[in-house]
């Protein structure tokens, strides 16, 4: 069972600047981690960082109780700003793929990894995913005729097709409506409930079941040279 | 392995899809071998002495026009971030693309060359060897073509840098490619040494052009 999703002294760069230093966080299973602050303050790189796709300079990120013989970034489901789909695919078909593509690290799979019913399991999660986001009936339109909400919820739908023990989330209900957002929250507070872990950076209020915040400030020298870390949980 | 099946299957039907890659490669191929008749003039001797560098070359340049394109779309949409982080090891993912490059440029290109052969007059009694060596030497050209794609991935209008980087690359198999035809169109001499070195290049920038590939790609995602 996971537990905890953990980063110590954390020194970040991206192209040779640093942009967070010395950042310590622990998320908790069940407990969704709210990452906010100003732009720039470093909430898409400590989320990339934690999502395997920037190398820590110096610190570590660490998971408790996860499996042993996959790495962090396996056990992940990143979304990031882009959401990830081939317009000249439906949103099912571009479901179907990340269904296929991101059952490597998937735990559930791993014990009904069977053959012949492997092939209805993605489907029928696929089908679980379009109907929470409300997209059984655009399930089959080219997804670059969507709209940028129904393409953000189509991008959502990715965290239901493979089962992942942790939630790396940049700006999740960004072009969302309030009703979708709600929809949204209900999504996550069951990960949480079936004891999942949620990091999320956003500037938006999310009404999550348990949350602490991690505040990212920018560093009072100015100069833009990086910011640092100054409240914890709250 | 799942995963490698997962982006194959999903780049071939959006090649498929989309066509572009392929009818551009085709397209261009196509034009530059049917204008070499008419800018060097009707001697059939001629032509067909020049034919096999020529729709080697051609072939070259109509395969590197797509190859820019491999990594391209995924980077921009945001697909890479996925799965550069949160799967496959990335010299699969490599592997995977480069393939799909190869069976919808290299493929066609190399079956489409006997036909534009015959608007230069080339050896008919040569063609299973033309055919043979373009088949063998695109391997090299999409694998190796890779690393240049993933190196200017962050660079817009890249068409030229990865020109430069990558036709060197391509000379050891466009000299094997044109020595093996060579020898077969003139009887003495055995084409097999020449075929052999070709496909040895081709297996070994299948091992590195995804090693070189993928470290290109983790830096490029940061």
């Amino acid at each position: 069972m996971i537990e905890t999703l953990s980063g110590t002294d954390l020194v970040l760069e991206r192209g040779g600047r640093v942009v967070l230093l010395g950042v310590s966080f622990e998320a908790v299973a069940g407990q969704a981690l709210v990452l906010t602050g100003p732009n720039g303050a470093g909430k898409t790189t400590l989320i990339r960082a934690c999502a395997g796709l920037l190398p820590v300079s110096s610190g570590q990120i660490s998971l408790v109780g996860g499996n042993g013989e996959l790495t962090i970034a396996e056990q992940c489901h990143y979304v990031g700003h882009l959401n990830a789909l081939k317009t000249s695919m439906s949103v099912r078909e571009n479901l179907l793929f990340w269904a296929a593509f991101l059952k490597i690290g998937s735990t559930e799979t791993r014990l009904e990894d069977t053959g012949q019913t492997d092939k209805g399991s993605v489907r029928a999660l696929v089908d679980g995913a379009l109907e929470w986001f409300r997209l059984r009936d655009l399930a089959d339109v080219p997804s670059g005729y969507l709209s940028a909400g129904q393409k953000r919820r189509a991008a959502l739908a990715r965290l239901l097709v493979a089962r992942r023990p942790v939630w790396l989330l940049d700006e999740p209900t960004v072009a969302l409506d309030a009703q979708m957002r709600d929809l949204f929250v209900d999504v996550v507070d069951e990960h949480l409930l079936s004891g999942g872990i949620v990091l999320a950076a956003t500037h938006l209020p999310l009404p999550f079941r348990t949350k602490r915040e991690l505040r990212l400030r920018l560093r009072a020298d100015g100069a833009g040279s990086g910011p640092c870390i100054s409240g914890a949980a709250s | 392995m799942t995963g490698f099946v997962a982006i194959l299957g999903r780049d071939l039907r959006l090649a498929l899809r989309d066509g572009g890659a392929m009818g551009t490669a085709l397209g261009f191929y196509l034009i530059v071998v049917s204008m070499m008749p008419l800018a060097v003039g009707p001697d059939l001797k001629m032509l067909s002495r020049i034919a096999a560098g020529v729709l080697w070359i051609a072939l070259l340049l109509s395969a590197l026009l797509s190859l820019g394109r491999i990594f391209e779309t995924d980077f921009e949409d945001g697909s890479l971030d996925i799965i550069a982080g949160c799967g496959l090891p990335l010299e699969l993912v490599v592997a995977a693309k480069s393939l799909v490059h190869w069976l919808t440029t290299g493929i066609p290109l190399a079956l489409a060359a006997p036909i534009l052969g015959l608007l230069l007059n080339f050896d008919l009694s040569a063609t299973p060897f033309l055919v043979a060596t373009m088949l063998v030497g695109t391997v090299a050209i999409s694998f190796l073509g890779a690393i240049a794609a993933a190196l200017t991935l962050r660079a817009r209008k890249s068409g030229v840098l990865v020109a430069v980087m990558v036709l060197p690359l391509y000379v050891p198999t466009l000299i094997y490619g044109i020595t093996a035809i060579s020898i077969a169109l003139t009887p003495p001499g055995s084409p097999w040494p020449s075929f052999l070195l070709l496909s040895a290049i081709s297996l070994a920038s299948v091992v590195l052009g995804p090693l070189a590939a993928a470290a290109a790609l983790r830096y490029q995602v940061q």
